[in-house]
């Protein structure tokens, strides 16, 4: 099994700007305050994901966990430390990002794709089952802007969804859509791991990544308080309470 | 950090069914090009400039026509008040001699300005998806690109009402001229749409430095008063490449209207103009080049910056 995610000692930090007007800084300076501050996102973490893979990746709000995905992604570089990946990263990320409301939904399903790195053969070849798979109907070539907001997530979803990739990243994505659209991802998204494609699954359901994963990753104030089996991560989380064992199904919340 | 290794409990639901063979290397997924990954994804660029274009005209009746009504118009308001109201007599189609300069100023404000607010405008692409960032400012300037063409449409059917017979060299001095703005607006996109991540300032000064522009070059006024006003000097005036790009169009199409074209370009050019037009690309492209250095320094800090 060949290593598909490497991440080697990745620290990522971030400038907090409490001034950033020319009065502001001038005033900070004069009275000896502090003009900006540092914290770290993501801090010193280190792991190996291999190929076929399917981690699921969770922590509280605000544990470094998007940061961490958008390293993976590419979308921001480590300050110290490494981040590799092999083949294709793409998924359930920012799904709809680019899509322009004056556009058809048609138009969009392109360039929607072109975004996540398909090309104009492969969105052909795909175009007709992202269109049953977004349920959009006739509304295909009608501008987005006009559509529903539950419309809109799954025509961004199903575009992410047929990317196909090696790497398939997924952040708590499944908050929108009806049940049978939940339902229809999760099997999708259970399929995509079938095929032997590294999962990477950010949630905070412990229900779902119980199903959907085989390794979790808890990350704590951007360290890793946590890598290894499923049931022990959500224990080590303490989101298997078992004073309220259903609370996922009661706020609706299937992520 | 607690459990390094990897165990792989069997998970409910049926095993694996295959193993993925990934041919590729492993690589740094943030590692770009810079420009020359804009290239290789030139399907992306194409299909963002398209969607610039057909949202800008999306629910207009007369839709890509008014890319044509607005040059048209232009030219005769600066007819009107240039050849009638003012009638700069002694100086041969001096309408055509403006829009000449108006055509090349535009396409470079326009770049320029657009290609500056580009990754703002962009941010929710830029902030998620790993998309190359000197994607928008060349998409910018390849939109203000699509908008030169109705505007040289009229200036060539204008021109051919004043009998005007095209020859190889004007169509070498236009060509050399738009590709010292594409370049140059390229370049100054790139230096400012980074800068205008950090400060917002920028988009302002910007504005200010496309009002110099305007009058910075031989438009409303003729590159032969120039000369009378400053002598020698007038040779650092030819230092602006924009200055350049003007010229070259007016010795492409405006010198071609007028009576005595060869006595219209050796009293009214420069004697060197190819010349000054290859060093004004040349040093274009070196600001390119120092433009993606830069864009690629900053680049890394621009998502959180957003």
């Amino acid at each position: 099994m060949s290593d598909s995610i490497v991440v080697d000692h990745a620290t990522k930090n971030f400038t907090l700007r409490y001034h950033r007007t020319l009065k502001d800084i001038t005033v900070a300076m004069s009275r000896g305050r502090a003009i900006s501050d540092t914290f770290q996102a993501v801090d010193d973490v280190s792991f190996t994901v291999g190929q076929g893979e399917s981690i699921g990746l969770m922590g509280l709000n605000g544990s470094g966990k998007s940061t961490l995905l958008k390293l993976i992604i590419g979308v921001m570089r480590p300050d110290s430390g490494e981040v590799l990946t092999r083949g294709r990263v793409s998924g359930l990320i920012a799904t709809g990002a680019g899509f322009h409301p004056q556009l058809t939904g048609r138009e969009n399903i392109f360039l929607n794709a072109a975004i996540l790195g398909m090309t104009e053969q492969e969105t052909k070849a795909k175009f007709d089952d992202i269109v049953e798979f977004a349920e959009v109907g006739r509304f295909l070539d009608t501008p987005v802007g006009t559509y529903s907001s539950g419309m809109y997530a799954r025509l961004g979803f199903a575009v992410a969804i047929h990317v196909d990739s090696d790497v398939f990243l997924a952040d708590e994505v499944l908050a929108v859509g009806d049940r049978p659209f939940k339902k229809k991802c999760l099997e999708r998204m259970q399929e995509i791991r079938h095929s032997g494609r590294t999962v990477f699954y950010v949630s905070h359901s412990a229900g779902s990544v119980r199903k959907m994963c085989d390794r979790v990753i808890v990350l704590e104030k951007g360290r890793v308080a946590y890598d290894g089996e499923v049931d022990a991560g959500i224990r080590f989380l303490k989101y298997d309470d078992p004073g309220q064992p259903d609370l996922d199904d009661e706020i609706g919340a299937d992520i | 950090m607690t459990d390094v290794e990897t165990p792989h409990a069997a998970s409910e639901g049926e095993p694996r069914a295959e193993v993925r063979v990934v041919d590729a290397p492993l690589r740094p997924p943030s590692d770009t090009t810079g420009l020359m990954e804009v290239f290789r994804r030139r399907y992306l660029l194409r299909l963002l400039v398209k969607r610039e274009i057909s949202a800008r005209y999306q629910g207009s009746f007369l839709g890509l026509l008014w890319s044509y009504i607005n040059p048209l118009s232009q030219f005769l308001i600066y007819y009107f008040i240039m050849q009638i109201v003012i009638g700069r007599g002694q100086f041969e189609n001096f309408a055509v001699h403006v829009f000449c300069g108006l055509i090349v100023v535009h396409f470079f404000t326009e770049t320029f300005n657009a290609g500056t607010r580009s990754i703002v405008r962009n941010k929710s692409l830029v902030q998620k998806m790993a998309v190359p960032r000197e994607m928008f400012p060349v998409a910018s300037m390849l939109v203000s690109l699509f908008h030169v063409v109705p505007q040289l449409v009229i200036l060539v059917a204008v021109s051919l009402l004043y009998g005007y017979t095209p020859d190889p060299g004007a169509f070498a001095a236009a060509s050399l001229a738009l590709a010292i703005v594409m370049v140059l607006g390229t370049a100054l996109a790139l230096l400012f749409s980074t800068a205008n991540v950090f400060f917002r300032d920028f988009s302002s000064a910007v504005n200010i430095l496309t009002n110099f522009t305007r009058f910075g070059v031989p438009m409303i006024y003729p590159y032969t008063m120039v000369q009378e006003r400053f002598g020698s000097a007038a040779e650092y005036y030819l230092w602006n490449p924009m200055a350049n790009a003007v010229l070259l169009v007016q010795r492409g199409f405006w010198v071609g209207t007028t009576k005595d074209p060869e006595e219209t370009a050796r009293v009214h050019l420069p004697a060197n103009l190819f010349e000054l037009g290859l060093w004004s690309l040349l040093g274009s492209l070196v600001l390119l080049v120092v433009a993606q250095r830069v864009f690629s320094r900053l680049e890394q800090r621009i998502p959180e910056r957003l």
